[in-house]
């Protein structure tokens, strides 16, 4: 006999071969999911094949995460059904979805540095010796017979945070695979191992694909694409675009699928007659992040960076400003070599930094409007004897948020209340008191209303207008080439190149950014 | 295109927003809630007023200034999101090494006996020197090991009280000139109280209406966009961990001239009572939080219960646990004040 507790502890499926064949091992059906004030997927279907490797492409925002979180049971889609093994199952929990036969391995690994192997892969499962406690030997051979089926060879009794990038994620893969589930989703795993460790990486995914799991594989690699998978889906802008085998289509065709929409935006580019070069950057290399990066930027350019998230565009700008001051390389402004070993010598240089995370690197949440607007301004001005001087300052942030139209009851309510898009007002004001030459905008229209977006678009139009020199970091593609004067590509660390307005365009930039 | 005009920032009302008090309101109807209790409690069970009596409330406050004066200092390291465990320890160090300074040369135990009868501002430099020194070390070793300021101070708290021991082999000082000793009686025996009325004034317009105290309230409310802003963190946080230190060595000084002895054991646990006065007054311990007005009522409020229950005749160790026990409530009341704001957004 076996008892009811035996039963939930062993996974139910997998071991007993399905009476029902099934073609697709996963079906996502017209999946629908909104967030406040987006549509971050509108009617999105994937069939994943068992025993095949299906890649999902699409730029930063096309809405590949979201489908994986619906998935792996993070999320619950608004409508639209979820089929595994041909039938239509609710995923309430990302546990729900592990015990269904779900595994995912995301990009930022999730394990137990400080405990070992073995014990991050049979967590909340440990094989128990009489005593009820936890038996280690049991646990080591399960684990070498795992490792032994995956041909991975790694110490079970090792401590995780001794490990590399891509044994850590070995273990991963190993601990999806011990649940003996049918669907294993990767996202980006490529993204932080060596070519080497791909090598290997490649050779168990085609393991697991010979024994019948259906593997979602999520990345920005065409290289990989035609190496790995057999079929691919594209997305874009949280629609479903294609799904086809790779051998039948070339790399043009999928940046094609990938960037295909029109450019219905307006952008409220004006043609300003540029000045003289403001800043000049030559070589500059912040090592083990980016190296070589170099570039012009002239009185009222907007220069635009593209490039995939982690290609380090937002690096080379944390650097030009000094929060992590370069190991190589020269800056000069205005034609005079300059040391930026602070953010403190960058706004003193005529420099400003709307950074990308709005919440991580940018509100003081506890404070108030006006204690938010001029925490950058109050260094050399509106001080006198150490003194703020409150009614100076109230007048300037007042004018300021009326002028970005910041909606607000009074500057003295908290940051905390207000949306998205009037924080990110408040953030860009902060930097306008300080009157700069050089304005680098990191994701500045990220997370926010449409209607607030047009109104910064408008606003840096009329910056770059008056002489600003501009340089803006975007991942909206739209944005980039709707804006920008010419476009610097980013990708792994390397400068790609530099496109002039006539020159750019969705292709081109994709081009650059992904090789 | 949007069609409003921001013309006054009330054209666009997003939300209509409630004029609210000021926290310290709230904290201040605790302080009379509580005095009220005792007074009501005092005449069932002890057939006395509580606050008819002139030289309790007297005590009370003489009592309340020596912790005030730490929990001013404490109070800004907690808004820059740190803390500080080594203030009682240093009350002590600052203590022995002051009091030697300023002993009389008629005192039969003289622990220097060439420098007896100096005027009284002499030990008091030494005795802020030596908290501003402990408080620099402090601050040194969050900035620049990057070690947990609970562990940085915990070190400081073993460390001074060992200095504080090791610097008279552990014998008391008295004997302390007449202009010394006014530090703690002098005033009609007010000097305590005006002292801690002046540091909590000053660091009041510090904290609200100088750089210095934008940018200590800015590193706790967010480090990261605080360096972007061009602040420098490392130094700054020097100069609050020094400013802690040194008011443990006022509060060293006011000390000792009115008890008219320095011991080594001296200030055992006002590190703790200066965070619960600077908690209980809505400082918030994740940062970026709090002012020195509620530390203030804080103090005042755990002055009046320790009278009041001394005055109800309660034990000692009920004492202790009722303490424990506020502090706990207050710090739930903190997090659960936060976790609102943070479902808000």
């Amino acid at each position: 006999m076996v008892n009811a507790s035996q039963v939930e502890a062993v996974p139910s499926k997998g071991a007993i071969p399905q009476a029902k064949p099934y073609e697709y091992v996963l079906e996502i059906v017209n999946a629908r999911k909104e967030f406040p004030g987006v549509v971050a997927l509108d009617n999105v279907s994937l069939r994943v094949r068992p025993g095949t490797v299906h890649a999902l492409m699409g730029e930063n925002g096309a809405g590949k995460s979201t489908l994986m979180k619906i998935i792996a049971g993070i999320y619950h889609p608004d409508a639209g059904e979820i089929r595994l093994r041909g039938e239509a199952v609710h995923l309430a929990t990302p546990l729900a979805a592990q015990e269904a036969g779900i595994a995912m391995i995301h990009q930022e690994l999730l394990l137990m540095n400080s405990m070992t192997v073995a014990e991050n892969i049979w967590i909340r499962r440990e094989p128990r010796n009489a005593f009820g406690l936890v038996n280690h030997a049991q646990m080591r051979q399960m684990t070498t017979e795992l490792f032994d089926r995956l041909n991975i060879t790694l110490d079970p009794d090792a401590e995780v945070s001794e490990l590399s990038v891509a044994n850590r994620q070995m273990v991963e893969i190993a601990k999806a695979v011990s649940f003996n589930s049918d669907v294993l989703i990767m996202d980006e795993p490529t993204s932080a191992i060596t070519e080497k460790e791909v090598a290997h990486l490649f050779e168990i995914i085609r393991g697991l694909r010979e024994q019948g799991i259906g593997i979602v594989y999520i990345t920005h690699k065409m290289n990989e694409l035609f190496e790995i998978a057999d079929e691919f889906s594209v997305f874009r802008d949280g629609h479903y675009i294609a799904t086809h085998p790779s051998a039948d289509v070339t790399r043009d065709d999928i940046i094609q699928m990938m960037v295909g929409r029109e450019i219905t935006q307006m952008f409220p580019k004006e043609e300003v007659k540029l000045g003289d070069v403001v800043l000049s950057v030559k070589n500059l290399t912040l090592d083990g992040v980016f190296q070589d990066v170099s570039f012009d930027v002239r009185a009222g350019e907007i220069l635009g960076f593209a490039g995939l998230v982690g290609s380090g565009r937002s690096n080379v700008a944390e650097t030009l400003f000094g929060v992590t001051p370069a190991s190589s390389g020269s800056i000069e402004i205005n034609g005079k070599t300059v040391s930026i070993k602070t953010s403190h010598d960058a706004i003193k240089l005529g420099m400003a930094f709307l950074t990308e995370d709005r919440k991580e690197t940018g509100c003081f949440l506890p404070l108030d409007i006006q204690e938010n607007a001029q925490m950058a301004v109050i260094h050399d001005d509106f001080v006198k004897y150490g003194f703020v001087q409150e009614a100076k300052l109230e007048k300037v942030c007042l004018e300021i948020s009326q002028k970005l139209r910041v909606k607000t009851p009074n500057m003295h309510e908290c940051i905390e209340n207000l949306s998205g898009g009037n924080q990110q007002k408040v953030l860009i004001g902060r930097w306008l008191l300080t009157n700069p030459k050089i304005l680098i905008l990191d994701e500045p229209t990220r997370g926010i209303d449409v209607g607030a977006k047009a109104e910064i678009h408008s606003l840096i139009t009329q910056l770059a207008h008056n002489g600003v020199a501009v340089i803006m970091i975007s991942s909206e593609m739209p944005e980039v080439l709707g804006m920008s004067d010419r476009v610097v590509v980013m990708h792994e660390g390397h400068c790609t190149g530099i496109l002039d307005r006539a020159d750019a365009n969705q292709v081109a930039v994709m081009d650059l950014a992904s090789q | 295109m949007t069609t409003h005009t921001a013309t006054t920032p009330n054209a666009t009302l997003e939300a209509p927003s409630k004029r609210r008090l000021p926290q310290e309101v709230s904290i201040l109807l605790v302080l009379f809630g509580i005095a009220a209790f005792f007074e009501v409690l005092g005449w069932f069970l002890v057939g006395q007023s509580f606050l008819g009596n002139i030289s309790r409330l007297q005590i009370i406050i003489l009592q309340v200034s020596v912790i005030g004066i730490i929990a001013v200092g404490v109070t800004q390291v907690i808004i820059t999101g740190g803390i500080d465990l080594s203030s009682g320890s240093v009350v002590a160090m600052s203590a022995m090494v002051a009091a030697t300074f300023a002993q009389d040369a008629n005192w039969p135990k003289i622990i220097h006996p060439a420098l007896v009868d100096l005027p009284w501002f002499i030990p008091l430099m030494v005795g802020l020197a030596v908290g501003a020194a402990a408080g620099f070390v402090n601050g040194w070793l969050i900035t620049k090991t990057k070690i947990p300021p609970f562990i940085a101070t915990l070190g400081m708290m073993v460390s001074a009280r060992g200095i504080a021991r090791w610097y008279t082999d552990g014998s008391p000082v008295s004997g302390f000139t007449e202009s010394f000793a006014m530090l703690g009686n002098g005033m009609g025996r007010w000097a305590p109280v005006v002292i801690f009325l002046v540091v909590a004034a000053v660091f009041h317009i510090v904290m609200r209406y100088t750089r210095f105290g934008k940018f200590t309230y800015a590193i706790g409310a967010n480090p990261q966009a605080a360096r972007v802003s061009g602040i420098n963190i490392e130094s700054h946080l020097i100069k609050v961990y020094m400013i802690a230190g040194l008011l443990a060595g006022l509060a060293a000084m006011v000390a000792i001239a009115r008890i008219k002895t320095a011991q080594a054991g001296m200030g055992m646990m006002y590190e703790l009572d200066a965070i619960a006065a600077a908690v209980i007054g809505g400082v918030s311990l994740t940062g970026g939080r709090g002012r020195i007005t509620g530390t203030v009522i804080g103090a005042l409020i755990l002055g009046v219960m320790l009278s009041g229950f001394t005055f109800l005749r309660v034990d000692a160790y009920y004492q202790d646990i009722i303490k424990g026990a506020i502090i706990i409530v207050a710090v739930v009341v903190d997090m659960h004040r936060q976790n609102k704001r943070s479902k808000k957004t």
